[in-house]
C-alpha cells in the first residue's frame, strides 16, 4: 500500500525537473531537430517534384520529337509523291507532245507523199503522153504508110485514150 | 489504434513463459526430493536451527522503493543527502548518520530536533523506544504512527531523476548538432539511431492522434516519450548507473499523468465541453451521461498513472522473485533455472520498456486530439 501513495519530495523534484527538462529539449533538442528534419522532407518532395517535371518535360519532349519525325517522314512522302505526279505528268506530257508531234510529222509526211504521188503521176501522165505520143507518131509514121490503116489506127487510138 | 497485436504478442510470450515455468515446478519436486533426502541425512544435525523464512514480498518492495542511501555492492554504500523541512525550518544531513538503519533505531538530532528512519522514511522520533528498541509508536500493522517532517531529501530516485536527465539532454542536444552540422544530409552516428524514433513518435504517434495541430505537442510528446523509455531502461539495469525504479514510482507517474492532464484541459476546445457537458442525447440523460463524461476526465490521466507504474513496478518484482527463488529453496541448484527465467524476463522487460513508453505517449496523444477535435 505504501507503494501507492506518491512521497511529496519526489513529487516536487519530479515536477520541476521534468518541466525544465522538457523547456531545455524543446530549445535545445526538439526544435532544430524537427526543424531540420521537416526542411529535409521539404527538399526531397521538391527534388522527387522536380523529377517528375523533369520526367514529364522527358516525355514532351519525346512526343515532341515523335511528332517532328511523323511530320518530317509526312513532307518527305509529300515531296516524293508531288515529284512523281510532276514526272507522271512531264513523261505524259512528253509522250503526248511526240505523238502530236509524230502525228504532225505523219500528216506532213502523208500530204508530201500525196503531193509527190501526185508529181509523180503528172510526170508519168506527161511520161505516158509524152511516151504515147512517141508511139503514137512510130505507130503513125508505120501506119502512115498504108492511109486506109492509117484512118483505122487513128479512129482506134483515140477511142482508147478517152477511155483512159 | 492498430497497436493491438503488441500486446497480444506480450501477454501470449507471458502466458508460454508462465506455463513453462509452472510446469517445471509440478515435475521437479520429485527429483530433488531424492536429492533433498540424501542431504537431510547428512544435514540432519544442522536442520533444527530452523532458518529465519525468507520473504521474497519484503525483500522485492525494499528493492523498488525509494532509498536515501545507494547501495553499490556488500557494506558498500553511497550516502545521499537528507533534507528536511521541519518546524524549525530547514536541516540537511548525511543519511549515513543513521548508520545504515532502517528499523527507527538510531536517532539523528539536528536543530534541537531528534529523527529516525524507518522503512526508507523520516519520522520524528518518539521521546522513549518501544519494546524493540525503536524509537517510534507502531499501531497493530506495524505501521508508524509519528509525525513526519517534509521530506526533499536527494533520494536514489531524485538521484536517477537528475542522471536520466544528463543523459536525455546530452544525447538530444548531440542529435540536434548534427542536424546543425550537417544541414539536410542524411544522419550520422547517434543521429542515425533516434531519427527513426523521433520519426516515430511524430508520424505514427501525434500525427494520427492530433491532426494538423501536432506541431504544438511534439515537444511534450517527445520529452514524455524519452523520459519513460530512457528510466524505463535505466531501471533495467541492476547495478550503479541504474537499479532505481524511477518509472515505477507512483509520485512520477502521478507528474507525468498531470502534465497530460492539464494539457488536456487547458487546449480542450468547446466541441471536447459541450460532449461533456451538453452530449448529444436525450436530456433526461444528463443525470447519468454529465458525471459519467466529467469523471472520464480524470479517470484517463488517473489510468496512465497506474498503467505505467503498474507495469514497471511488476516487471522489476517479476525479476526480483525470479531470482529470490534461490533463497526461497535455499538451494544453488535452482540458480541456473532462475537465471535463465530472470534472464527471459528481462528481455520482455526491454520490450515493455518500449511499450509502455509508447503507451503512455500515444495515450496522452489521443485524450489531446479527443480534445482539440474540431467537429462531431
Amino acid at each position: 500500500m505504501e507503494l501507492l501513495l506518491p512521497e511529496f519530495g519526489l513529487v516536487i523534484f519530479q515536477s520541476i525537473a521534468f518541466l525544465l527538462l522538457m523547456f531545455l529539449l524543446a530549445k535545445f533538442a526538439w526544435k532544430p531537430v524537427l526543424a531540420a528534419i521537416k526542411e529535409r522532407e521539404l527538399s526531397i518532395d521538391e527534388a522527387l517534384n522536380k523529377a517528375e517535371l523533369a520526367k514529364q518535360e522527358m516525355t514532351r519532349l519525346t512526343a515532341q520529337n515523335e511528332e517532328l519525325m511523323k511530320s518530317a517522314r509526312a513532307e518527305r512522302d509529300l515531296i516524293l509523291k508531288e515529284a512523281k505526279t510532276l514526272k507522271d505528268s512531264i513523261v505524259n506530257e512528253a509522250k503526248l507532245s511526240a505523238q502530236t508531234e509524230g502525228a504532225k510529222l505523219i500528216e506532213k509526211a502523208k500530204i508530201e507523199i500525196e503531193n509527190q504521188k501526185k508529181a509523180a503521176l503528172a510526170e508519168l501522165k506527161n511520161q505516158v503522153s509524152t511516151l504515147s505520143l512517141d508511139i503514137a507518131e512510130r505507130v503513125l509514121r508505120n501506119q502512115l504508110q498504108d492511109k486506109a490503116t492509117q484512118q483505122d489506127l487513128v479512129a482506134n487510138l483515140l477511142k482508147d485514150v478517152e477511155l483512159n | 489504434m492498430d497497436c493491438s497485436h503488441v500486446f497480444e504478442f506480450k501477454v501470449k510470450r507471458l502466458i508460454v513463459v508462465f506455463t513453462l515455468f509452472l510446469a517445471f515446478f509440478s515435475v521437479t519436486p520429485a527429483a530433488f526430493a531424492q536429492v533433498d533426502t540424501a542431504q537431510v541425512t547428512e544435514d540432519s544435525h544442522a536442520q533444527p536451527e530452523a532458518k529465519e523464512k525468507f520473504d521474497i514480498g519484503k525483500f522485492a518492495l525494499h528493492h523498488i522503493a525509494d532509498s536515501h542511501s545507494w547501495h553499490v555492492i556488500g557494506h558498500t554504500y553511497i550516502d545521499l543527502p537528507v533534507i528536511l523541512y521541519t518546524k524549525a525550518g530547514f536541516v540537511n544531513f548525511s543519511s549515513a548518520d543513521f548508520n545504515h538503519d532502517d528499523d527507527g533505531k538510531v536517532i539523528v538530532e539536528r536543530k534541537g530536533q531528534r529523527f529516525v528512519k524507518m522503512h526508507e522514511k523520516i519520522y520524528y522520533a518518539s521521546d522513549a523506544a518501544n519494546e524493540h528498541g525503536q524509537f517510534l509508536s507502531l499501531d497493530e500493522k506495524h505501521h508508524a504512527s509519528n509525525e513526519r517532517p517534509l521530506d526533499l531529501s536527494i533520494t536514489k530516485n531524485v538521484c536517477t531523476l537528475f542522471l536520466s536527465i544528463i543523459i536525455l539532454l546530452v544525447v538530444f542536444i548531440n542529435v540536434a548538432n548534427g542536424y546543425k552540422k550537417r544541414v539536410g544530409k542524411s544522419p550520422k552516428g547517434l543521429q542515425s539511431w533516434m531519427e527513426p524514433i523521433i520519426l516515430f513518435v511524430r508520424d505514427d504517434i501525434a500525427k494520427p492522434n492530433l491532426g494538423h495541430k501536432y506541431e504544438r505537442f511534439m515537444p511534450y510528446l517527445l520529452t514524455v516519450f524519452f523520459f519513460i523509455w530512457f528510466n524505463n531502461m535505466l531501471g533495467l539495469i541492476p547495478f550503479l548507473p541504474g537499479g532505481a525504479n524511477l518509472t515505477g514510482n507512483i509520485a512520477v507517474t502521478m507528474i507525468l499523468a498531470i502534465a497530460t492532464f492539464c494539457l488536456t484541459v487547458f487546449n480542450g476546445n468547446k466541441y471536447y465541453w459541450k460532449h461533456i457537458f451538453m452530449p448529444d442525447v436525450p436530456w433526461w440523460m444528463y443525470i447519468v451521461m454529465v458525471p459519467v463524461e466529467l469523471f472520464g476526465i480524470f479517470t484517463k490521466p488517473i489510468a496512465l498513472m497506474i498503467r505505467l507504474f503498474a507495469n514497471i513496478t511488476a516487471g522489476h518484482i517479476l525479476v526480483l522473485s525470479l531470482i529470490c527463488l534461490v533463497f526461497v529453496f535455499n538451494s544453488l541448484y535452482i540458480a541456473p533455472v532462475s537465471i535463465a527465467f530472470a534472464v527471459f524476463i528481462g528481455a520482455i522487460e526491454l520490450l515493455v520498456a518500449f511499450i509502455q513508453a509508447f503507451i503512455f505517449t500515444i495515450l496522452s496523444a489521443l485524450f489531446i486530439g479527443m480534445a482539440i477535435e474540431e467537429h462531431h
